[in-house]
Formats: C-alpha cells, structure tokens, sequence
C-alpha cells in the first residue's frame, strides 16, 4: 500500500537517532456515537513495529486511547546515516501499511 | 429546576449505557488471526491492577521517582493530551501508559528492543481529568509513577 499516509523522520545526532512519526488513522475507540446516535464502530491501530536492518527496535500494542493521526516518538542506539528504518501499522480491521525512511 | 435535575439523570444514563457498550464491542472485537500478539485482555481491562496483570504479568508496581512523565498540567482537549515518558531505570523491557480514569485504562504498551533508549512520546485521550501513570518493566520488575492531568473537554465521546 502507498505509505503516504506516514510521515516518518530518523535524525542521526551524535550516536543516537531520533525517530518521529505521524500516521493518520482516524482511532475511532469505538464508543463514540453518530449524529443519529448510531455507535460508530471501532477503528485504531492495535500494533506498530519499528524495525533497522531486520532488527526490532521497538514494538508497541495500542488501544483506541491513542489520539486521532498517532503520532509516536522513539531513540536508538547503534545506527549510521543511511540506514533503512521500516515501521509498520496494523489495525483492528485487519488493514496494514509500512513506511521505510533513511537514517539522516 | 426540576428539568435540570432530569437532564443530570439522563447524562447520567447515557454515560453509563455507553460504558456497557464499550464492553460489549470490546469483547466482540476479535481480530484474531494477524493479531494475535495483541493483548486484548490488558486492553478490555476497566482498572489498573487487572489491565497490569493481563499485560505484564504482575500488578505490583512500585513507586519510582526515575521515571520521568512529561505531561500537561491542564489539558485543554482531552482528545489531544501530549505525553512523554523516559526513565533512567536500566534493563527497560516495556513502558506502559494509562490513564487511571479512562474507561479502558491502558492505552499503549511500547516494548523497546536492545538498543532502544528509555523514551517514547506519543498523544493520547484522556476522557476527564485524572492520573496519567506509567508502568516500566525493567530487570523483571515493574515500576510506576503518575502525574495528574485535569481535562478541560474529555476525549472519549459518550
């Protein structure tokens, strides 16, 4: 699937990079109701994996307390610029996306 | 007068409806299959303690004042509440972050890696004022601390 629906950045500052992320995902928890007062089903990203060089960084497992567009914010150790960062998403519904970024 | 006090009781009923209807579509949403990692337990959990167990194994959390919460003293939008954990506890397995009055408590668990520092930042809803408490797993033991934060307008619907 087209990764533009994340926006990731890896900055490299002296040994340690910093990783930002913004998805967007509406994260319905799924105890909001419509206009007609119809519940609006579930909908948020459940699992998100961050991975460098076919090693895991970090793996976080969310409900749908987790704001609306997540954002997520990380640092690791033992990288080099240009290094491939990889996270991925999935949701509730099964649906899933990834973004892969260099280490600047 | 006697309008009002109505109206209270009905706010009231609805509030309490809604949270029986997030139970329910909690337990009916088993997304099986992919996610089978995913921890629905911890995640369905309506206090601390259980949601505790459910994911970490233990529900003895002890007090630590290495761990680090950045957190807004007054949120304006609780749909918005940015918050930030590290700590300085070593052999960091897991940070937990959860707001003690959320119909469901535990919001995300980041389990970090080798390597990975003790730090993540993400944005989370909080439904009305309350305790944001982080739960860190490090060297098998867990180790908590909270910062209150008061919600001007929650962020859970209902």
């Amino acid at each position: 699937m087209a990764s533009n629906s994340i926006k990731i950045r890896a900055k490299l500052k002296e040994d340690e990079v910093t990783v930002k992320a913004l998805m967007s995902h509406p994260m319905e928890t799924g105890n909001r109701k419509d206009s007609k007062g119809e519940a609006i089903p579930a909908h948020f990203i459940q699992e998100v994996t961050c991975s460098a060089g076919g090693k895991d960084l970090m793996s976080a497992d969310w409900s749908g307390g987790i704001s609306k567009n997540p954002y997520i914010s990380f640092k690791y150790k033992g990288a080099s610029a240009g290094d491939d960062l990889t996270l991925t998403w999935v949701d509730n519904k099964g649906n899933t996306e990834s973004a892969t970024v260099k280490v600047q | 007068m006697k309008i009002d006090v109505n109206r209270r009781i009905l706010l009231k009923g609805t509030f309490a409806t809604s949270a029986i209807g997030i139970a329910i579509s909690a337990g009916l949403l088993t997304p099986g299959q992919v996610l089978a990692a995913w921890p629905k337990e911890a995640f369905v959990a309506k206090d601390i303690p259980s949601a505790l167990t459910a994911i970490m194994g233990a529900d003895n959390a002890e007090e630590s004042g290495e761990i680090n919460i950045k957190a807004p003293d007054i949120a304006e939008n609780g749909a918005v509440v940015p918050v930030t954990v590290s700590t300085s506890l070593a052999g960091v397995e897991s940070i937990a972050i959860m707001a003690a009055n959320n119909p469901v408590p535990l919001i995300a668990n980041f389990n970090l890696k080798e390597g990975t520092e003790s730090f993540v930042s993400t944005r989370i809803k909080m439904g009305k004022s309350g305790d944001v408490v982080a739960v860190v797993k490090a060297g098998g033991k867990l180790y908590k601390a909270g910062k209150e934060v008061k919600v001007t307008i929650g962020g859970c619907g209902g």
